[in-house]
């Protein structure tokens, strides 16, 4: 019975693979925005959009980060049951971790010189 | 009751898709938290999956569209800098705020709080929006996957909401116009 139930159930591998990868692109938002609040070079680098400054590479490149984490995730983990507990333990470190570096009084301890 | 085109635009930015982003929050909650088994029958749970779905989908879409129109819309007109020796700073938010002790806390606080935690909201709900849809059904047997999901909802409002206040309320003291 729980070989056939099981046959029908999605693997939560896909799950982990989106929360972790969620939690990944949380993190490299608020790290995008400390690594530009350290180095005055990055942030220049980092105006993608002259109009919108840093801020649109720094979010560009945290997007990027995110999907990638993702595809690479999700063909890991996508068709199998992993550590669930683990892996959503993981995803809410790095989304709490994120929430904290984009915090300004945090961020701001990084400031160039 | 005239209204200029960057006022426009940040009335779409945020009273629009930000607005309509966190008022569907609590039906998306609603929903997420009752897919319990004990809760509904087979029937109830077909009906409010497909509701589900698509609600969070277009909650993921605005939220996508809220930060997109507000990092490359409304946010170049805020920090566009002034001429030099420009006396009136009212057409540059940005300078403005920072012209003033008594404001500066506006932008070097609210301004760069809410421009970096606004883009978690999107991820956020795009990560709850792809699950409901990949489980399904299956999220009212799997507690731990539903309770992941509703945490992460909630932090992606709680970062909306952020953005949106703070938003809000720098557009009251330096408006974009």
């Amino acid at each position: 019975m729980t070989a056939v139930k099981r046959a029908f159930e999605r693997p939560n591998g896909s799950a982990a693979a989106a929360l972790v990868a969620g939690g990944l692109g949380s993190f490299a938002v608020g790290l995008m925005t400390v690594l530009a609040e350290a180095s005055d070079g990055l942030g220049s680098l980092l105006a993608f959009y002259k109009p919108a400054g840093p801020l649109s590479g720094k979010t560009t490149v945290a997007v990027a980060i995110w999907l990638v984490a993702w595809a690479v995730l999700g063909r890991l983990w996508g068709d199998k049951d992993v550590d669930f507990d683990r892996a959503a333990t993981w995803a809410f470190v790095l989304l709490g971790a994120g929430l904290v570096a984009t915090f300004p009084p945090f961020f701001e301890l990084f400031a160039a010189e | 009751m005239d209204i200029s085109a960057r006022e426009l635009w940040t009335v779409i930015h945020g009273m629009t898709f930000g607005a309509l982003f966190l008022l569907a929050f609590a039906g998306g909650l609603a929903g997420l938290y009752s897919l319990r088994p004990a809760w509904v029958t087979v029937e109830g749970l077909k009906e409010r999956l497909s509701r589900l779905k698509i609600g969070m989908w277009v909650m993921a879409a605005v939220a996508w569209a809220t930060v997109l129109s507000g990092t490359y819309i409304v946010y170049p007109w805020y920090r566009a800098a002034p001429p030099e020796g420009a006396a009136d700073l009212s057409a540059f938010p940005r300078s403005l705020l920072l012209s003033s002790p008594a404001t500066a806390s506006w932008h070097t606080f609210g301004m760069e709080w809410k421009e970096h935690v606004a883009w978690i909201a999107p991820i956020a709900a795009t990560v709850v929006a792809y699950a409901v849809s990949a489980y399904g059904a299956q999220l009212a047997a799997h507690p731990k996957i539903r309770r992941a999901l509703t945490w992460f909802f909630i932090a992606g409002f709680v970062t909306a909401g952020v953005a949106g206040m703070f938003g809000a309320l720098i557009n009251k003291v330096a408006p974009v116009r």
